[in-house]
């Protein structure tokens, strides 16, 4: 890469660190002070909250490494995009609401409140913290890969970046993200992908018609390495996306930030609308690379040098820059967002119990982050997006049967759900960190550990319904109560015991 | 006690033990009161302290629980414990009273022992025996008496909890008659001024104490919480005009947080009244909510003339001879809430101001029935 595009490149994404630490350091001053109890007591509307969810679920795979799968291996990739989107339908359906209105802050709480078992809550709780890890992982990769193409520093130093402005962000008291700043995240990396391809596509490829005409004209066709077992690998990568999402921990708890289950709803029917939206730029940016780049250079960061190899010159390097603001915006969001869930997890039921709750806190970000680095430089080269789909094969391994089961039926029990916890947990962690370690196997054996949904999901829907059967005596003492709270509209008023909903007030 | 299983002291001893542990395996349930699921719960551990085939466990009108053979006995343990019930010690009843056309059965006879509560019989223990020994019924009168001893535990334990849920309702009854006239004065003033904000008041004064009066439910959320807070606040200012100041910083994500009913409104009652009133040139009030991911932190600040330190302690330490009734109920509320960790933190000092902080965890365990 040329030196002005590195030198850009350097201001652009020092310019989003500091602005990320700037918000988490005065974060508390833009909250609103006023003496207007009108203004100040007025909840975030689904709009806001849905772009903030959005912006801090926009990950270093969604901006960077789905764009470079598609070019490299072809239409099969568009699951990606599509399943990390439609997985909010699945949460739409069957979660959002419930959730909501279990007033639950994460999983854990969710798992103890449902099944009145600590227990429980202690094996989420690892869960919680192994998930974000693995999804922790593909960001700091991400962020050593732009780095180093754009600089040509080695691949620690994007990381180290990343890791040590969350650390500072979180130890800084920013400790969980502003929804404002979260919401105002999306539009950036929204217009950070829209405008380089739009430039790209006024000056170079005559608009959109010849951007389509482009990308039918690029070989589609041809030298895509699907596998022997492509049609399971698909299967699992739909059942992984669909089914994960619904468990990740820096989505969950941006469901608190709702008033009821009505507004959780309608938050996720506007993230599904912002999702689509962005979504649809990544397989563009694929389309006009194969065309460009003929499918050359790392996966993660075709897009990265698009605007150069189709531009040239300064225009091309000042769009390479703002696609690197972008990537490094998605970087720090959703890391901090992740670093947040663990350090809340370990610093709360690990750490607490000895030591004071900020200190606590703190020390388990330093840990997260830490643990993270280690693992990043340790693990092999996947692909970002496919390190990052592995993550949601172990929340859709868990969470997801926990979350179902949990409100939609009655029977499950604290050792049914510990049981499938541990046996979906179990084996999709077994497969990702072989994954990672760069193990492979041949024939199915080796798909299965490439994407292991499809095979680990039913296994822990098996082993939850097996067990709280076997173990019916152990249903939860206030059940029929809990499920009332879990589904009944806060308008209506019944007894929900102990907790007087919303809005009912005569 | 703790050696090992030979060495565990002769045979009396071990019987004993094996009583004891029998027992203690009743007490938490017993402590619920005398229903249908506590009665199957330790109907068979009260068969194993009498050791005898059959017993049944009822209230004063139908059988809640039965254990042991010949179940179908089990329909005239109603009319036994009616009987029995009117007049209080343990009888022998032979088998002719409750016959079930079988003369092979094995329950020749019943020994009935009332269970009470203080005067009132509430229901009978029933052992069905071959043979009713002056041992068996002495065994029977026991275990009914200690059974009765844990329902009337068990009855304390909620009338205690009843004396609280009175105690908050009368503190949430209580909103200060200073308050109600000084309210009334203020906006009686307006009446003929300023009929508008007369109107506009005497609706908030109706909705705040309509949200004091409440019955259902003990928690709230702080978005409710503040804008009764607000209601108070206006009426407020409508006494004390510019004199009285209020700055609100808060993060909307802690706006949905659970709390108790009237937690934080004492607290601003208490700065208004006690901290900035005697200040003649005023002061302000100011109320931060801030969020901490798993906690929220509220405070509320006033720049009034502050307190003895000394005497907040004694407030919270539950001395009622003072004034702040409201700062040691919120105090109590919180802690049973959320647990010990959460009580309120008070800072100040005469001359000084005060500030008040209150954490809220997001979700906690113990709020629900």
């Amino acid at each position: 890469m040329r030196d002005l595009a590195g030198t850009l490149s350097v201001i652009a994404i020092a310019a989003v660190a500091l602005l990320t630490l700037a918000v988490g350091v005065f974060g508390l001053r833009i909250s609103r002070t006023t003496s207007d109890f009108y203004v100040a007591s007025r909840t975030v509307g689904p709009t806001v909250n849905a772009a903030a969810i959005s912006g801090e679920y926009l990950s270093a795979a969604s901006f960077l490494g789905v764009a470079g799968l598609i070019a490299a291996r072809g239409p099969d990739m568009l699951w990606y995009p599509v399943g990390w989107t439609a997985g909010y339908l699945v949460l739409l359906l069957f979660v959002a609401a419930p959730l909501r209105r279990s007033r639950a802050y994460t999983v854990p709480d969710f798992a103890e409140f449902r099944l009145e078992s600590s227990a429980a809550r202690s094996t989420s709780s690892v869960l919680v913290v192994l998930i974000a890890v693995f999804y922790l992982v593909p960001q700091l990769r991400g962020a050593g890969l732009t780095v180093q193409i754009l600089t040509g520093a080695p691949s620690w130093v994007g990381a180290g970046i990343v890791g040590v402005v969350v650390l500072v962000n979180v130890a800084a008291g920013g400790m969980r993200s502003i929804t404002l700043v979260q919401a105002v995240q999306y539009w950036i990396k929204l217009v950070a992908l829209v405008l380089p391809l739009a430039v790209i596509l006024v000056l170079r490829s005559g608009g959109v018609h010849g951007a389509i005409h482009r990308i039918h004209a690029a070989d589609w066709g041809s030298d895509w390495a699907p596998g022997g077992h492509s049609l399971y690998l698909t299967y699992s990568l739909i059942a992984a996306t669909f089914l994960g999402t619904m468990g990740l921990p820096h989505v969950v708890v941006r469901y608190y930030t709702n008033n009821d289950g009505r507004t959780a709803r309608r938050t996720t029917v506007v993230v599904i609308a912002l999702l689509s939206a962005f979504y649809v730029l990544p397989p563009v940016y694929a389309g006009l690379a194969r065309g460009y780049l003929h499918g050359s250079g790392n996966t993660d960061t075709i897009i990265l040098g698009l605007p150069s190899a189709v531009l040239g010159g300064q225009l091309g390097d000042v769009l390479t820059a703002v696609l690197a603001a972008g990537a490094f915006a998605a970087f720090l969001s959703t890391s901090s967002g992740l670093v947040v869930s663990v350090a809340g997890v370990v610093g709360q039921d690990v750490l607490g119990r000895r030591i004071d709750a900020v200190p606590a806190f703190r020390m388990a970000a330093m840990l997260a982050t830490v643990g993270a680095l280690v693992l990043t430089a340790a693990s092999s080269g996947l692909s970002v997006a496919h390190a990052v789909e592995l993550a949601f094969a172990v929340s859709a391994s868990t969470f997801c049967p926990l979350l179902l089961l949990g409100i939609w039926w009655r029977g499950l029990t604290g050792p049914g759900a510990i049981a499938g916890l541990v046996a979906g947990g179990g084996l999709s962690v077994a497969a990702v960190v072989a994954a990672s370690v760069g193990a492979t196997a041949t024939g199915f054996l080796g798909d299965v550990l490439a994407q292991p949904a499809l095979c680990t999901v039913p296994v822990a829907f098996v082993v939850m319904v097996g067990v709280s059967l076997a173990t019916a005596r152990h249903r939860p003492e206030h059940v029929a109560r809990t499920l009332v709270r879990l589904h009944t509209p806060e308008a209506i008023q019944v007894d929900r015991g102990g907790f007087r909903a919303r809005g009912s007030m005569e | 006690m703790f050696g090992r299983r030979g060495q565990f002291g002769s045979q009396a001893d071990r019987t004993t033990f094996r009583t004891l542990h029998t027992a203690s395996l009743m007490t938490a349930t017993l402590r619920d009161g005398l229903s249908r699921t506590t009665a199957e719960q330790s109907v068979r551990h009260m068969r194993t302290l009498v050791s005898a085939p059959a017993v049944a466990v009822t209230d004063t009108e139908r059988l809640l629980a039965w254990d042991g053979v010949r179940s179908a006995h089990g329909r005239h343990a109603a009319d036994l414990a009616h009987e029995v019930s009117t007049y209080g010690a343990a009888t022998v009843v032979p088998h002719n009273r409750f016959d079930c056309g079988d003369a092979q059965c094995a329950l020749r006879q019943a020994i009935v022992a009332p269970l009470s509560v203080g005067e009132r019989v509430v229901g009978t223990l029933q052992v069905f025996t071959q043979q009713a020994s002056a041992g068996r019924v002495r065994a029977a009168t026991e275990v009914a008496r200690w059974v009765s001893a844990q329902l009337e535990l068990g009855e304390l334990d909620s009338s205690r909890q009843r004396l609280m849920a009175a105690e908050v309702k009368a503190l949430r009854a209580q909103i200060s008659p200073h308050f109600v006239y000084n309210s009334l004065t203020a906006i009686a003033s307006f009446v003929r001024t300023d009929p508008d904000r007369a109107r506009d008041l005497l609706i908030d004064f109706a909705d705040f104490t309509r949200y004091s009066f409440r019955k259902l439910g003990d928690y709230t959320t702080l978005e409710e919480e503040l804008s009764s807070i607000q209601r108070y606040l206006v009426l407020e200012q409508a006494r004390f005009g510019s004199r009285l100041g209020v700055t609100l910083q808060i993060a909307p994500e802690v706006l949905p947080v659970t709390i108790p009913v009237l937690s934080l409104q004492p607290l601003v009652e208490n700065a208004v009244r006690h901290g900035l009133a005697p200040k003649p040139e005023g002061g302000s009030v100011t109320i931060s909510a801030r969020d901490l991911d798993r906690e929220a932190v509220i405070t509320i600040d006033d720049d009034g003339v502050g307190e003895d330190p000394e005497r907040i302690r004694r407030v919270l330490s539950g001395d009622a001879t003072l004034d702040s009734v409201g700062l040691a109920n919120v105090d109590e509320r919180l802690r049973s809430s959320f647990g010990d960790d959460y009580g309120l933190v008070v800072e100040t000092a005469p001359g000084a101001g005060t500030r008040v902080t209150v954490r809220v965890p997001k979700y906690a365990a113990g709020v629900r029935p």
